[in-house]
């Protein structure tokens, strides 16, 4: 196809100028859908190119001048990402903001990117706008895209998205020169202009606005689309929060670079059917969607009938042994072949169906560790359902699982044009086209995260396996080393041992020892359930995770990961040596936790130290007397002695041997 | 007053917001020897939110019976749009412009949410019965034309999420909206509501107060609003008309209702 060489051969370096191209090569072909009372309404290139044009000629009537800031705010809506096109069109900085923050922090961001106009979908945030109005002294405008509601407001300094068209379309027919002063604004436009500050809501102190330009957009998306091979003949579901860099770089630059269609749900709520509906070739979920829809699944499933839930169990098993290698090209007998095809048929496919994965070529899952058999699950379905590891400060990419090379345990090689390395500290290093130019209004943050030499500190610790896979372990703040030099990551471990389901939470002593111990909560529901099933009886918790039994499990569970751990050279030292199962779940309301359900870790040192000592001097048993704080506020005692028990540690294996492990 | 206008000046049907739209002079409802309602007279005018309130047993929801044509007063007269109304039947009411939604849900509970507001544009259907049935021709094209506005009330509340879902399998709170949405799709002129949030949450009461607020401004529609939280009476009504056994108490706007010293006995309880 022409197109193809056309996209080869790409010299545009801004997304309005790949708008323009996008309109005169793939005029007639869909860009945006959305579903609107009931039915899926198709934006072609071409009428996105007239939609942004009008829009934008409007928003320079009503003042916007080249350089301001302008903040899109709501849920996915071709005219949202129309609107990011239309400001960047005249040279403006789109700023998109969560649409689900509350006004506090939504004027916090508008008033430090100190935006001129806000666009925002509908009554809600327009109300939260009007709410801070009186903190944000340079927003000369509120544009809404949906009226309901806001008949009766007052309009002087507000507008809906078509008057503000109409003054476009208006200023068009009036003034010949208007349309092609739109597109000499257009050509004005530099790779290396600003195109968008995106806040990172981070955990500690304000959101920080990271300035990405032009070029860190079209590039990135440009090399994504390369690695997974993304055309004008894909589609996109747009459904995460557009302030995400991950929406910003898939449904706006993947897009506009390649010329894919995106659609855009009707509602929040309506997204698995819309999905399904759409049938999207492109996807991205962060884990815990992925896990929503196989508890989805598997509950209906529990409902089915004999025949149906007999023939879902022994097709799964079918794809459980060779789904993954046929998904990756390796060599399959003709009869498992025969069987995978045939539960194509019967199982897979309706299940694919089902949850709109019908279509998918490329899905990826990044943001937290995904456990490993929820992952393969749906690999072995044929679904290609790969991990990424990304930043906004690097407009996403760091790294990707490119096809056949896909692990449970690492988040793959570095991307094209990425450079990666790792600190002595353990701290992962990237330098990328995607590097951000820095923090907006904030030198002293840009010059803790970025190098002069254009090096970027990702806080995260991680090394390279001997497949030349990156493993993230921790932050690396939080990595520390054992008493030999080791490494030591607790919360790899920890994350680790959790996947396990009998163990719901898991703290990892070392720093600065000779060997890794670990306090152990047991999962009441799992681990309750085998108990029934065994006749065990219990009357506590307490009782329970002291049972010799219940240690037995922990113990194998925990020599099944000590086995694996041997086989990673950086990591074989941290096999964990001995164990205790705690008396007392981990609990926020003892200060054991964060409301977030994250361990603290320092508390936990304070208040369990006698038993932290208990681990590493030999003894088997060790007392403890605990005050807890019961749900209603009031306090009680938890005491009783509890086991200390040794985990088989295994020889630190040669690192070539288990290559595929991971994946089997 | 402003309002206390003379009938004769709205004969020609079309009512001029501010002004009154449906009277209720000194009606009396009894079934056997239960009064029910005596002697009550107020007024509704065009584009304002009218409250009933008062304990329960009060007379409220016969109060919108008798509005809506589905009682018939012994006594009294009732004109609408400048109109004497004589003994009818709720769907003369409903073709004159008067939809209603109920305390209990009123649903056809195996129907879709779809089909339910689909149901409230009976009354605009020309076609008859038989070439609906067929679905040819321009009992098609109508049909498509309702899909579209029924589509229009579907996106305005909300519930896109559940158009196609049973509406006896969803939560109370929902099926009050898609109850609503029925009588919206009447495009009524006049919207009577009993108890639309009764058994909601805050965030659901908050919810319906903003979709009954822009009902009002959207479609200027006449609202009259049978309600026991207090604080969304005050908030959300113009005028509160107060009832206690049967006989009208008050008559005024939330704020005068609130400091009037018969209402307050009668929601704290006075012997009679």
């Amino acid at each position: 196809m022409s197109a193809t060489n056309a996209l080869a051969a790409d010299t545009h370096d801004t997304v309005p100028k790949l708008l323009l191209r996008n309109a005169s090569l793939y005029g007639s072909r869909p860009a945006m859908r959305h579903k609107d009372f009931g039915i899926w309404q198709t934006w072609t290139w071409s009428r996105v190119r007239d939609e942004v044009r009008s829009f934008a000629v409007g928003l320079r009537k009503l003042g916007l001048e080249r350089g301001e800031a302008v903040a899109i705010i709501g849920d996915n809506r071709p005219r949202l990402y129309a609107a990011f096109a239309a400001v960047q069109s005249v040279g403006g900085i789109a700023v998109p903001s969560y649409q689900d923050s509350v006004a506090e922090e939504m004027a916090y961001v508008l008033d430090h990117a100190e935006v001129k106009f806000a666009i925002v979908q509908n009554q809600e945030q327009v109300d939260k706008l009007i709410s801070v109005a009186d903190r944000l002294p340079h927003l000369r405008m509120v544009i809404y895209e949906e009226e309901r509601g806001l008949v009766s407001y007052d309009h002087t300094r507000l507008q809906s998205f078509e008057t503000v068209q109409k003054l476009g379309r208006e200023e068009m027919r009036k003034n010949a020169g208007a349309t092609g002063w739109w597109q000499d604004e257009i050509a004005k436009g530099k790779g290396s202009d600003v195109s968008v500050m995106l806040y990172t809501s981070g955990t500690t102190g304000r959101p920080k606005g990271v300035i990405l330009t032009h070029d860190n957009i079209v590039i990135s998306a440009r090399n994504g689309n390369k690695f997974d091979h993304f055309t004008a003949d894909d589609t996109l579901l747009a459904y995460l929060p557009m302030a995400w860099v991950g929406d910003h770089l898939f449904s706006y630059g993947q897009t506009f670079a390649s010329g894919m269609s995106l659609a855009c749900p009707e509602s929040p709520e309506t997204i698995i059917e819309d999905r399904r509906e759409i049938a999207p070739t492109y996807f991205f979920a962060p884990p815990r969607v992925f896990e929503n829809l196989l508890t989805q699944i598997m509950v209906r499933m529990e409902d089915a009938g004999r025949l149906k839930k007999g023939m879902f169990d022994y097709f799964l098993k079918v794809a459980r042994r060779s789904g993954e290698l046929i998904l990756d090209g390796a060599p399959v007998g003709g009869k498992e072949r025969f069987l995978y095809w045939l539960g194509d048929k019967l199982v897979y496919g309706p299940l694919k169906n089902r949850m709109g994965f019908s279509n998918i070529r490329v899905a990826y899952t990044a943001g937290e560790a995904i456990g490993p058999e929820l992952f393969r699950f749906y690999r072995s379905l044929g679904i290609n359902l790969k991990q990424l590891y990304g930043q906004t400060e690097a407009t996403v990419y760091i790294t990707l699982q490119p096809d056949g090379e896909v692990f449970a345990d690492t988040v793959g090689k570095p991307g094209p044009d990425i450079e990666i390395k790792i600190a002595d500290s353990g701290e992962v290093l990237y330098r990328s086209p995607g590097v951000f130019t820095g923090y907006y209004k904030n030198d002293d943050a840009t010059r803790e995260t970025k190098t002069s030499d254009g090096w970027v500190h990702t806080g995260d610790a991680g090394f390279f396996d001997a497949r030349g896979h990156l493993k993230i372990i921790d932050r690396a703040k939080d990595v520390g080393r054992l008493s030999n030099g080791a490494l030591f990551a607790p919360k790899y471990l920890e994350n680790r041992i959790k996947f396990y389901p009998e163990i719901r939470e898991a703290v990892a002593f070392g720093q600065g020892r000779d060997y890794v111990t670990m306090f152990i909560n047991i999962d009441l529901t799992s681990v309750g359930n085998w108990a029934e099933r065994n006749n065990i009886a219990y009357a506590s918790y307490q009782e329970l995770a002291a049972h010799p039994k219940v240690y037995e499990i922990v113990a194998s569970r925990i020599g099944e990961m000590n086995e694996a751990l041997a086989g990673e050279p950086q990591m074989a030292e941290s096999q964990v040596a001995r164990f205790l199962i705690l008396h007392k779940e981990l609990d926020a309301d003892d200060g054991e936790m964060t409301r977030t359900q994250k361990v603290r870790r320092s508390a936990i040192q304070d208040r369990y130290g006698k038993l932290i000592a208990a681990l590493y001097d030999g003894s088997t048993e060790c007392h403890i007397a605990t005050e807890v704080t019961f749900e209603d506020g009031r306090k009680g005692m938890v005491e009783g002695n509890l086991a200390i028990a040794d985990v088989k540690r295994f020889q630190p294996r040669a690192s070539a041997e288990p290559v595929r492990e991971a994946a089997e | 007053m402003k309002a206390d206008v003379d009938p004769k000046a709205t004969m020609t049907g079309d009512v001029e917001p501010g002004q009154v739209m449906l009277s209720v002079e000194n009606v009396s409802l009894s079934f056997g020897g239960v009064k029910a309602i005596r002697g009550v007279s107020f007024d509704i005018r065009k584009g304002e939110i009218r409250a009933i309130i008062g304990p329960n047993g009060a007379g409220k929801t016969s109060m919108l019976n008798v509005i809506n044509g589905f009682y018939h007063p012994q006594e009294g007269v009732i004109t609408f749009k400048g109109r004497r109304r004589s003994a009818m039947r709720p769907y003369i009411a409903a073709s004159q412009g008067i939809a209603r939604t109920f305390q209990n849900v009123a649903l056809f509970k195996g129907m879709s949410t779809l089909d339910n507001i689909m149901t409230g544009r009976t009354l605009k259907m020309k076609r008859g019965l038989l070439s609906h049935a067929l679905h040819f021709g321009p009992a098609k094209s109508e049909e498509i034309r309702h899909r579209e506005a029924v589509e229009h009330i579907i996106d305005f509340l909300e519930i896109a999420h559940i158009r196609k879902a049973p509406v006896g399998k969803l939560p109370y709170g929902l099926q009050k909206r898609v109850e609503l949405g029925r009588a919206l799709a009447m495009e009524p002129e006049l919207l009577l509501l009993d108890e639309p949030m009764a058994g909601m949450n805050l965030e659901e009461k908050q919810d319906m107060s903003r979709f009954i607020l822009t009902v009002k401004d959207t479609f200027n529609t006449t609202i009259v609003i049978i309600e026991h939280d207090m604080g969304v009476v005050m908030d959300l009504s113009d005028r509160v008309v107060v009832l206690d056994y049967g006989q009208k108490i008050a008559d005024g706007t939330p704020a005068e209702v609130q400091s009037n010293q018969a209402v307050i006995d009668a929601y704290l309880g006075v012997a009679h």
